[in-house]
């Protein structure tokens, strides 16, 4: 009897087999009818063009795009590689720039319960707040559409990570603080050498939620303003009608999403502790 | 007469009742330790005996009295003062050695790294969990758990050791032996402990005075029992000493019948009784009786 692992990747290979086969059936060209319209004789036979494209047309392209993912032919032609580069950094910054600021907060707030009570209401109604309605005001402030996407994945990401923070050092169990200060250290060492090993599992859950919400952000944000990244990327093959593109853009999103995840999946087994 | 190494004077712990009174848990509670001294203190549950411990580490704060330790006024915690809880305490995320490395680095700041490391080391082998480095706490027993912990207290060598009912929850047989261990490292070490326990024979062989508690609310620290045994002492031997068992005897007769009434003396500190005093002193003989024993020792 073949391991579980064995079996489970056996049926996901076939799964995949399975619906790549469907979907190639689905989208074959069909036959050239003997009855077609003046119209369609005029368009030039079959409607090619609105039709999905069928699996494999979508791996050579992706096949072409891989084998060369940094090319730079000019601002409507660059590499899916270089897309994906400009979608990353963004993320990354506005993800940094809102550790910066919800980590400190995030524990002001979890251990002063009165910060928490002054800050908590501003938290509550800024929370709900879709991070593409701060585009416009962005926009208009920063002047910059780069740097608006970066701020508005800086605002989205902000908040799950300072609400796991405050609850985390909020609930670090007392007997730890209490070895913390009979052992007299002071607030900052006692932050550092206590608090945030204790609340780091949480901290992290923050951020890996974060991570996820900010690439699923970047996405339309680079929609909306256009220029680089991949939202831009499958946009604009949209408005060439190059399906196969879009498709392909699409498994790039997910496949670096994924990327983003396990990396802080691990950095979350790094800093978890049994009690 | 010189100041005596902790003093505690009048203490009293009032909480809200929860219906818009008060419930004073214990009041004017007054006793003195001596410098090395190792005193237990038993009362039954909910008397207030860890409210006490805490106040001492300065962990809580008392609603009146004070605590004097080595002429300076007790006001939160400090590295004078060590604890181990009940339930261990360790940081979970550090390894055994270097839960010891934490509370040595904070008492010796200036130490070298390597000072330090074997400073935690011979601690722990004192308490023979030098084979337990590396591992974390979830990978040890409840009692190795217990040990480093008290490896941890004796490490820092505070001036003051407080024990909160420290092997409470172990098994009979590892207790014994970790009871071992704690009378080895004090004989060696000499601190000054203060430590609750629920076990009667646990406190005749550990300490050399026993507090006795009378129940709350309004509970008080009653009485003050000396445990005239010799040092060094073992769990084996012990109870072949006539004193164990003329000590044993007061104490549960306190426990059972009279720790509802027990009062301390006027001025409020405890009643000192002596229950071995008629073997240990050749003046009166082996014959006294136990109940002529507890009688003179009431009136003592
Ligand atoms: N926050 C609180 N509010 C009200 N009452 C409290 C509070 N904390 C403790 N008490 C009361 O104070 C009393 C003393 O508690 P403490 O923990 O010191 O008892 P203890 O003697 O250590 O008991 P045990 O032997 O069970 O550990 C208890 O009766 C408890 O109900
Ligand atoms: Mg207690």
């Amino acid at each position: 009897m073949a391991s579980l692992n064995v079996r489970a990747a056996l049926l996901s290979v076939s799964f995949l087999i399975l619906f790549l086969g469907c979907w190639e059936m689905a989208t074959q060209p069909p036959e050239a009818q003997t009855g077609m319209t003046e119209y369609e004789l005029l368009m030039g036979g079959a409607d090619q063009e609105s039709r999905v494209p069928p699996p494999s047309a979508v791996i050579k392209l992706a096949w072409a795009e891989l084998s060369d993912p940094f090319y730079d032919a000019g601002a409507n032609d660059k590499g899916i590689g270089i897309q994906l580069g400009y979608s990353v950094y963004r993320v990354l910054t506005g993800f940094l720039a809102a550790m910066a600021v919800a980590l400190p907060i995030g524990f002001l707030i979890g251990m002063s319960p009165l910060m928490y009570k002054a800050l908590n209401p501003y938290i509550q109604v800024l929370r709900p707040i879709s991070p593409l309605a701060w585009m416009p005001l962005a926009l208009f402030i920063i002047q910059d559409s780069d740097a608006s996407a970066i701020f508005v994945i800086f605002i989205c990401s902000i908040w799950p990570m300072l609400l796991n923070t405050a609850f985390g050092v909020a609930n670090v169990r007392q007997d730890w603080v209490n070895v913390a200060r009979t052992h007299e250290l002071g607030p900052l060492r006692t932050a550092v050498t206590v608090i945030l090993p204790a609340a780091a599992p949480t901290i992290l859950t923050g951020m890996r939620i974060s991570i996820g919400i900010a690439w699923l952000v970047i996405v339309a944000a680079e929609m909306l303003v256009g220029g680089t990244g991949i939202g831009y990327y499958v946009w604009n093959e949209w408005n060439n009608l190059d399906l196969a593109s879009v498709i392909f853009s699409i498994l790039m999103i997910g496949f670096v999403g994924m990327l983003l995840d396990l990396a802080l999946g691990r950095a979350q087994k790094l800093v978890e502790y049994k009690e | 007469m010189s100041k005596p190494f902790l003093q505690v004077d009048g203490l009293s712990k009032v909480y809200p009742d929860g219906q818009g009174g008060d419930l004073t848990v214990f009041e004017d509670v007054r006793f003195a330790l001596e410098k090395g001294e190792f005193v237990c203190i038993i009362g039954h549950s909910g008397c207030g005996k860890s409210t006490i411990l805490n106040v001492l580490a300065g962990l809580d704060e008392a609603s009146s009295g004070n605590v004097v330790m080595s002429g300076k006024e007790v006001k939160g915690p400090g590295l004078e003062r060590g604890v181990v809880f009940q339930n261990y305490s360790l940081l979970p995320w550090k390894t055994t050695l270097n839960n010891i490395v934490f509370a040595v680095r904070a008492r010796w700041p200036k130490w070298s790294k390597e000072q330090v490391r074997e400073h935690s080391e011979r601690y722990l082998k004192m308490v023979g969990l030098d084979h337990a480095l590396n591992r974390k706490p979830s990978q040890l027993s409840g009692g190795m758990r217990q040990r480093v912990s008290i490896a941890r207290a004796f490490a820092t060598q505070p001036e003051l050791l407080l024990l909160d009912e420290p092997f409470g929850a172990l098994d009979a047989l590892t207790r014994g032996v970790i009871q071992d261990e704690l009378v080895k490292i004090w004989e060696e070490t000499r601190q000054t402990v203060f430590m609750i326990t629920h076990d009667v024979d646990e406190a005749i062989l550990l300490s050399d005075r026993i507090f006795l508690m009378s129940n709350g609310p309004n509970a008080r620290i009653a009485e003050s029992v000396k445990v005239d045994i010799p040092h060094p002492r073992a769990r084996a031997t012990i109870f072949q000493n006539p004193a164990y068992h003329r000590t044993r005897d007061y104490l549960v007769d306190f426990l059972v019948n009279r720790s509802g009434s027990a009062l301390p003396e006027k001025d409020g500190s405890p009643k000192f009784v002596e229950p071995a005093s008629g073997d240990v002193t050749p003046a009166s003989g082996p014959s006294e009786s136990k109940a002529e024993s507890a009688a003179r020792a009431v009136n003592a």
